[in-house]
């Protein structure tokens, strides 16, 4: 299983979505070592990478919260969370079912 | 740079249906720098325009002000900024548009949001974060509240100043 957590530094919340993208990995039995942290410096490179903000969490390619026709680019993104409130990173519980959904599929199409 | 302790710079910027609003006659003013696209602002926004109504009654005045390049963010549109004021997201809070970003700068403002507490005599007396998290309603702007507590009761705020935490203010190029 991959995991990525891609971020642009003129946003401050990518540390806040990283340890709690962590802490989710390690209650799931998962090893947070394997998360690749990536920067996207430039507005082509957001584009190349269909980065539509900071932090961007995908598990086997697939964004923890998919985005509905948002632009790529250089920003902070905006999540939603489970009580509806705004927040600048994902609900952690959102991250944990999808490592949760990811882990339990590979573990399916192995047997 | 404003210190706290110094006069802070006046303006004079237009809402969002083009009447001018500027701080002043008030025994104490809110100047919070905000915008549209930042989940900072919006998460911190209810909050804000709650400590509005709750210091109507002492004669607080809170002026909400978006300093951003639309032309990189669109979603910090004059348009923008309109409809989410029709939407009623915006109360009575004032939206004013800083389109050369003069007052932004004068204000030395880094974030979104970025909070200035003035006294009656145009003095700052607080500046950074509404409260400690965005992410705790229930901290209900407690920074901002405390300020304004202290200068209405004519006493200098116990915390005059947090680091102000939010995105970046999207500067013309």
């Amino acid at each position: 299983m991959s995991v990525e957590l891609l971020f642009w530094d003129g946003c401050p919340s990518h540390p806040r979505a990283l340890a709690e993208l962590r802490a989710a990995m390690a209650d799931l039995g998962l090893d947070p070592s394997t998360i690749a942290v990536r920067e996207i410096h430039t507005q082509a490179e957001a584009t190349l990478e269909q980065f539509v903000g900071s932090p961007t969490i995908r598990i086997d390619g697939v964004d923890v919260q998919p985005p509905v026709q948002e632009p790529f680019g250089l920003t902070c993104r905006v999540y939603h969370r489970r009580d509806g409130l705004i927040s600048p990173t994902p609900d952690p519980a959102d991250v944990r079912d999808a490592l949760r959904t990811t882990a339990q599929t590979a573990t399916t199409e192995r047997r | 740079m404003t210190a706290i302790g110094d006069h802070v710079p006046t303006f004079a910027l237009p809402d969002t249906e083009g009447i001018t609003h500027e701080p002043g006659d008030a025994p104490a003013t809110v100047v919070v720098f905000t915008c549209n696209h930042c989940p900072y602002a919006l998460a911190w926004h209810d909050r804000i325009v709650a400590v509005a109504r709750d210091y109507a009654d002492h004669g607080v005045r809170v002026l909400a002000i978006n300093s951003n390049d639309a032309e990189r963010y669109p979603r910090d549109s004059p348009q923008a900024m309109s409809a989410r004021v029709e939407r009623g997201d915006f109360d009575s809070v004032p939206y004013l548009r800083d389109e050369s970003q003069e007052v932004a700068r004068a204000y030395d403002a880094k974030t979104t949001p970025d909070v200035f507490v003035l006294d009656a005599n145009g003095l700052l007396r607080y500046r950074g974060a509404p409260d400690a998290d965005h992410d705790y309603p229930a901290q209900n702007a407690a920074f901002v509240r405390a300020a304004l507590d202290a200068v209405l009761a004519g006493r200098d705020p116990d915390q005059p100043q947090t680091p102000p935490v939010g995105c970046s203010i999207k500067w013309k190029t």
